[in-house]
């Protein structure tokens, strides 16, 4: 038998958790544990780029290092930065958890560590202990010292997941049954870039971004700044307010303009915003939230950002926002708010958060040629003078006049414009009327957009579970455990902030009760009760964690109880 | 800035706008906008390549009033808008117009930061030691001890010398001009349009209303110029600027001779900075013209290289094969 830390040496076992069937056996693992470096080296190959790696830093040393023919420590010299890389002391913090279990021999406490990594592993993927604590008492039924020992350490890893600060997420296993295709592993912030490059491509159009780095988004950054092949220009500002204005020049000159930041970050960025709103010009806004006020927790996801995105500059400032739901459609919201920007030349705000943009999931690998068609056109001379703020009849987007366009020279600026002719106007009729155009043209996107779609799957739920957002899975499992249990519940997942699809009023009002959890102190909640006079009752937590699916399984039965 | 197709010999008319210009009767401002309508068309750029992009203020409404394209944006953040511009399109000629109060208080950091960049851009910074759009408070270049609405006991704050902080910033042109000098002005703008990266141009420029005279010593007693000019001896009048063995500059009388020389090509900047700080209180004359004017990469052209060079060496990036990545498997 070749000796433990070699590498011929290396044993482990796969554990796949799903609540679908498993439909294949090639399903590469998320997350490895590494026990020593030669167990890291023999597995390394199988784990998806962005997917989890967790080492027992007690076993990482020169020795074993040299064993298992690492010349450095891979821990250090960088080589696993496209993984999420965790050390972790799972030899001693076991042993440590096992002081006072009497009739273990060391090496039987040491060997507990499995159990340590699986509860850690429990608590990462929101699994169920009990089904492991019975099975640990079965299992080692003879020796309840043993039993004593692995419960021990399974609870230990389970609460170590819970309390630590180097797990910023955990996810809740995907609900649907996948379809046939072609997956791959992607992280929201990952899907972000994707999404803007292939926005890029799909209006014709050279992506810019300007981006001043910020925990949790700025990996987007970083990902487009290594995509220069694709034409992407990434200016570094000196901070988020040249940032924005660096994106918002660039959308003058015809470029997709694009700037992303977390929310002390988008605070900067506000006058700016109220600019191109006044200007007129695309612009994508991504926001990828992290738990405030202020600093905060900077790795934490929270949803406090809606209300601020939605209102937060002077003057009467309307702008589209879309949120997206999980670290996949991160790619297809990328792409939408990007084409509405382009068609009704305005900013538009994406939200995304700290759970989305490092938390990743199988993605169906789209094919290019299904993308939507996102063109756009830029303002031609016609021989007539050229009228800047003269718009679309449909959409009320105003032209696109690019510099370099002979005979369209114009100016634009913040200060408030006359209808049509763009000129600088203080006249109060015309005031009031522009106004309501700015505000009408971001109205009228409601016919632009896909209706609210309701998951009620026998038509006889009294209840509407409805959130936004990272809370999409949470929310998805917690309904499907509490239909578990009999109770007929609906749910719908807004993706469109504002304006909210056309049909949500009658969606709400076709319920008794409405449930909106949010990680807020409940600002859809607000909105839904203040645009259509529903009673909706809001479930908040604001921990800097996902909601689970078990509280909110339990928020639904208590509702339905007190119905 | 791009060379100009040459077919159509425009005016200064060609660069009026329809829009009523609305500055105070008597304000510097005017004879800038018309040194600069009037310089335009020798430059040769087409109107629709060329683009003003301003902050807040008086000087800000300068866009306006240019036939060109244009963007009269927040107060402070013309830098960074232009910065976005420029480096999307380095085809156009872009120009920024600036008061003293938004380019070195609000703006004062993406001012800085474009002149590091070196990204190309010519900035016009009309400086008038005060905030005229908001009726005269101290500004960031008003002496200490001005008494405005907002400093009734006089200003506490020691001012920015504009060229002190743009040299500082490791800008690769920086000048001073006066308003109503047209043709010390028409000079300036050549050389600063001319010069590829970022041109820094101080223009002293009378607010009649708010710090009426505030140049006087220099604008109205033209004795008191002292004009850089490449290649010659540094002087005016009978006197001349020397540098002592210590480093520092002294005035003395022209006839002693040893006067330095002035060459802004010298990569140094120690010597334009010295002569940057020479005012009429410290030296009896106030230096004009370019300071300094040195070559070193431009901004736009180094992320346009990196764009080329990464589609030279992998290709056009495949936006399949980017989505699909290299790990994939297969359901079904
Ligand atoms: C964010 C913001 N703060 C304050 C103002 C008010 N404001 C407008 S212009 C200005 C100062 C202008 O001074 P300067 O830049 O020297 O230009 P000048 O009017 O003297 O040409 C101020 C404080 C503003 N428009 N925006
Ligand atoms: S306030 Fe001063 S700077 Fe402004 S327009 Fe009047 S004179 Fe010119
Ligand atoms: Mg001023």
């Amino acid at each position: 038998m070749p000796p433990a830390g070699s590498l011929p040496g290396v044993s482990g076992f796969q554990v796949h958790f799903a609540d679908h069937d498993i439909l294949t056996a090639g399903d590469r693992p998320d997350v490895l544990v590494a026990m020593n470096p030669a167990a890291l080296k023999a597995n390394l190959r199988d784990v998806p780029k962005g997917g989890t790696v967790i080492v027992d830093t007690d076993a990482f040393n020169d020795r074993t290092l040299q064993k298992a023919g690492y010349p450095a420590s891979p821990l250090d010299d960088g080589s696993l930065a496209d993984y999420h890389l965790h050390g972790v002391a799972l030899t001693s913090m076991t042993v440590g958890a096992l002081k006072g279990v009497e009739g273990v021999t060391p090496r039987e406490a040491e060997r507990s560590k499995n159990f340590f990594a699986l509860g850690l592993m429990s608590w990462l993927y929101h699994r169920p202990t009990e089904g492991t604590v019975d099975f640990i008492a079965k299992k080692f039924a003879k020796r309840p010292e043993i039993v004593e020992a692995n419960t021990r350490a399974f609870r230990a890893g389970w609460n170590y997941g819970e309390t630590s600060e180097d797990f910023a997420v955990s996810y809740e296993v995907a609900p649907a049954p996948l379809a046939s295709g072609t997956y791959r592993q992607i992280t929201g912030n990952t899907a972000i870039s994707y999404g803007l490059i292939a926005a890029s491509r799909l209006a014709g159009l050279p992506l810019f971004l300007g981006a001043y780095p910020i925990t949790p988004a700025s990996a987007v950054l970083e990902e487009l700044a290594s995509r220069k092949d694709f034409g992407v220009i990434t200016v570094q500002a000196e901070d988020e307010i040249a940032a924005v204005g660096a994106a918002v020049g660039a959308s003058f000159g015809g470029a997709l303009g694009v700037t992303v930041s977390a929310g002390p970050g988008i605070v900067l960025k506000a006058e700016t915003i109220g600019l191109a709103v006044a200007l007129e010009l695309p612009l994508v806004i991504v926001d990828v939230q992290r738990a405030g006020p202020s600093t905060g927790m900077p790795t934490k996801p929270e949803q406090a950002d809606l209300l601020m995105v939605l209102f937060g500059r002077n003057g009467e400032s309307p702008v589209p926002v879309l949120a997206a739901s999980s670290p996949s459609q991160c790619f297809d919201a990328a792409i939408e708010a990007a084409r509405l920007a382009l068609k009704y030349r305005t900013p538009v705000y994406l939200l995304s958060d700290a759970y989305l943009a490092n938390g990743s999931e199988p993605w169906l690998v789209p094919d290019v040629a299904d993308l939507p068609d996102i063109s756009t056109s830029f303002a031609e001379p016609n021989g007539d003078p050229f009228e800047p703020y003269r718009r679309d009849r449909a959409t009320l987007a105003r032209p696109w006049a690019i510099p370099g366009t002979a005979g369209l020279e114009h100016r634009i600026g913040g200060l408030e414009k006359a209808d049509v002719t763009g000129a600088i106007s203080y006249d109060p009729d015309n005031h009031d009327l522009m106004v309501r155009l700015r505000a009408q043209k971001v109205a009228g996107i409601a016919a632009d957009i896909p209706e609210l779609e309701v998951d009620d799957p026998d038509g006889d739920a009294e209840l509407l579970v409805i959130g936004w957002g990272s809370t999409y899975g949470p929310i998805m499992a917690g309904v499907r455990r509490a239909r578990k249990q009999g109770i007929p519940v609906a749910r719908a997942h807004l993706h469109h902030l504002n304006p909210l699809p056309r049909n949500t009023g009658d969606v709400l009002r076709r319920y008794e009760r409405v449930l909106v959890p949010e990680m807020n102190l409940g600002q859809l909640a607000m909105l839904l009760r203040a645009e259509f006079l529903v009673d909706a009752v809001s479930y908040t937590k604001v921990r800097g964690r996902p909601l689970s699916a078990r509280e909110l399984e339990e928020a639904i039965t208590t509702m339905v109880a007190t119905a | 800035m791009s060379p100009g197709d040459g077919l159509v010999q425009l005016t200064a008319k060609d660069f009026k706008s329809d829009q009523e210009v609305r500055w105070c009767p008597g304000c510097g401002d005017y004879a800038i906008l018309a040194g600069v309508q009037s310089f335009l068309p020798e430059l040769g750029v087409p109107r629709e390549n060329l683009v003003f992009v301003s902050g807040i203020g008086c000087a800000a409404r300068f866009p306006y009033y240019m036939e060109t394209y244009g963007m009269h944006s927040i107060h402070g953040r013309a830098p960074a808008i232009a910065t976005g511009l420029s480096t999307s399109r380095p085809d156009l000629s872009v120009w920024i117009v600036t008061g003293d109060g938004d380019a070195l208080s609000i703006g004062g950091n993406h001012l800085i930061h474009a002149l590091r960049r070196n990204v190309n851009l010519t900035i016009l910074l009309f400086n008038n030691r005060i905030y005229g759009l908001t009726k005269g408070q101290y500004s960031p270049t008003s002496e200490l001890g001005k008494v405005t609405k907002s400093a009734p006991l006089g200003s506490v704050d020691q001012p920015f010398n504009p060229l002190s902080v743009a040299i500082g910033a490791e800008a690769t042109f920086v000048a001073r001009a006066i308003d109503t000098d047209k043709q010390g002005s028409a000079e300036i703008l050549r050389a600063a349009a001319a010069h590829r990266g970022a041109a820094f141009v101080e223009i002293l420029q009378n607010c009649n209303i708010y710090n009426d005279g505030a140049f006087d010593v220099v604008r109205d007693q033209k004795e008191n110029r002292l004009y850089l000019r490449a290649g010659e001896e540094i002087r005016w009048g009978d006197k001349g600027v020397r540098m002592r063995p210590d480093g520092t500059l002294e005035i003395v009388d022209a006839s002693v001779g040893g006067l330095l020389r002035h060459d802004p090509l010298r990569d140094d900047p120690g010597l334009a900075f010295a002569l940057a700080r020479l005012t009429f209180e410290s030296a009896g004359a106030v230096p004009l013209g370019v300071f300094r004017s040195v070559t070193r990469p431009v901004y736009e052209d180094m992320v346009h290289e990196q764009v080329r060079t990464s589609i030279e060496e992998k290709g056009e990036g495949d936006l399949q094969a980017l989505i699909r990545g290299a790990d994939t498997w297969t359901i079904g």
